[in-house]
């Protein structure tokens, strides 16, 4: 799916979100075609990857003053259709952050082998860590509270897997509660994550390697609130 | 204390001195990652001295203390390449954020021109034509 087709489909699924897409560097026309479906641009000038782009866009919320924000992948993987759900569940359970999980028993997103084993133990420990059940823990797919965005607008990981396994450990360190909902996802326009077992590996010893680190970080304060 | 035994001690503390730099976000883990290995490596090597043995012969390099050595070097090498590398791209990062930075103060100035002489705060820049003279900042 285009940006444009995304952005679109948000604006009629959630018509009452301002959208803002954050360009990270890329010099093709995504910019102007966001722009020209409605939505608001970040056009960053240097390429700074997924948690640089995401630590801009939070800032953006912050600053604006948005009490709500959801985060959302740009190739269409996400279904706008579920973020009432999401943001329903953040409001009866009284969450900061809630996110729409795979494997949850809705929708069929197939993984299997290795892939799918490495995912599993990092969602088993980091349940542990939050204390509440997790089945998605890579899942870009999230809608965070006002407490979530002053967190994540100064301290939202640049590094791999920062952006998901990461996240969720600030967070949690921060005393922000986190949650879950079940969604289905649509099949990715890039094709399906590799399935051998070497990146498997690689991947579950990178992911511990940050869950380690970040687990150990000294414990920053949340940012001070707007006060104009 | 015997040889191995400091070496071993070494690259404990050089472990837990890049754990500490990691923690306190004062180092990137892609950057901690060869010394984490190399730390690692030269502690087995401490801890085990009979690998070093094993493997110069295999390598054929005639005293593991060579290998030691040489090994050393290539990893520091490797190193010193990669942060090189990464300098070489923080300086075009650099360069594209003063591009950015004095294009937005053109806009800015001429979008409160736009705005009216009524409107406009008085300008704190020095007016200076293009030049390229290196006595500091002008305002």
């Amino acid at each position: 799916m285009t940006i444009g087709a995304v952005v679109r489909e948000v604006h009629e699924e959630v018509p009452q979100a301002d959208v803002l897409v954050v360009n990270d560097g890329s010099i093709d026309a995504t910019a102007e075609v966001a722009r020209a479906a409605g939505a608001l641009v970040l056009d960053l000038p240097v390429n700074l990857g997924v948690g640089g782009a995401m630590r801009a866009g939070y800032k953006y919320a912050f600053r604006r003053g948005y009490q709500r924000t959801v985060q959302l992948d740009a190739d269409g993987q996400h279904d706008p259709a579920s973020v009432e759900r999401l943001l329903g569940a953040m409001r009866e359970r009284g969450a900061d952050i809630v996110i729409g999980a795979r494997f949850a028993g809705v929708g069929e997103y197939s993984v299997r082998g290795p892939r799918r084993w490495s995912m599993k133990i990092l969602a088993k420990v980091l349940s542990r860590v939050t204390g509440t059940r997790l089945t998605d823990t890579t899942s870009g797919f999230k809608v965070c509270g006002r407490a979530a965005i002053r967190l994540f607008s100064a301290d939202y990981p640049a590094e791999y897997l920062g952006d998901t396994v990461e996240s969720l450990v600030i967070a949690t360190r921060a005393g922000l509660k986190v949650d879950q909902v079940g969604v289905a996802m649509r099949p990715r326009a890039g094709g399906s994550p590799s399935h051998s077992p070497m990146k498997a590996a690689v991947f579950l010893l990178r992911a511990v390697f940050a869950l380690a680190i970040a687990l150990s970080r000294p414990k920053a304060p949340l940012p001070a609130e707007l006060t104009a | 204390m015997t040889g191995y035994a400091l070496a071993v001690t070494l690259c404990l503390l050089v472990v837990a001195l890049l754990f500490a730099l990691l923690r306190r976000r004062r180092i990137r883990e892609k950057y901690a990652a060869l010394w984490v290995i190399l730390a690692i490596a030269v502690g087995l090597l401490g801890a085990f001295p009979r690998l070093a043995f094993w493997l110069s012969d295999v390598v054929g390099v005639q005293a593991p203390v060579n290998l030691l050595f040489a090994t050393a070097f290539v990893v520091l090498l490797a190193v010193c390449i990669q942060i090189s590398s990464e300098v070489s791209s923080l300086e075009e990062q650099t360069r594209t954020l003063a591009e950015e930075i004095a294009l937005l103060r053109l806009e800015v100035r001429q979008s409160t021109e736009l705005a009216g002489p009524a409107e406009q705060t008085p300008s704190t820049d020095a007016a200076s034509a293009d030049s390229t003279t290196t006595d500091g900042p002008s305002a």
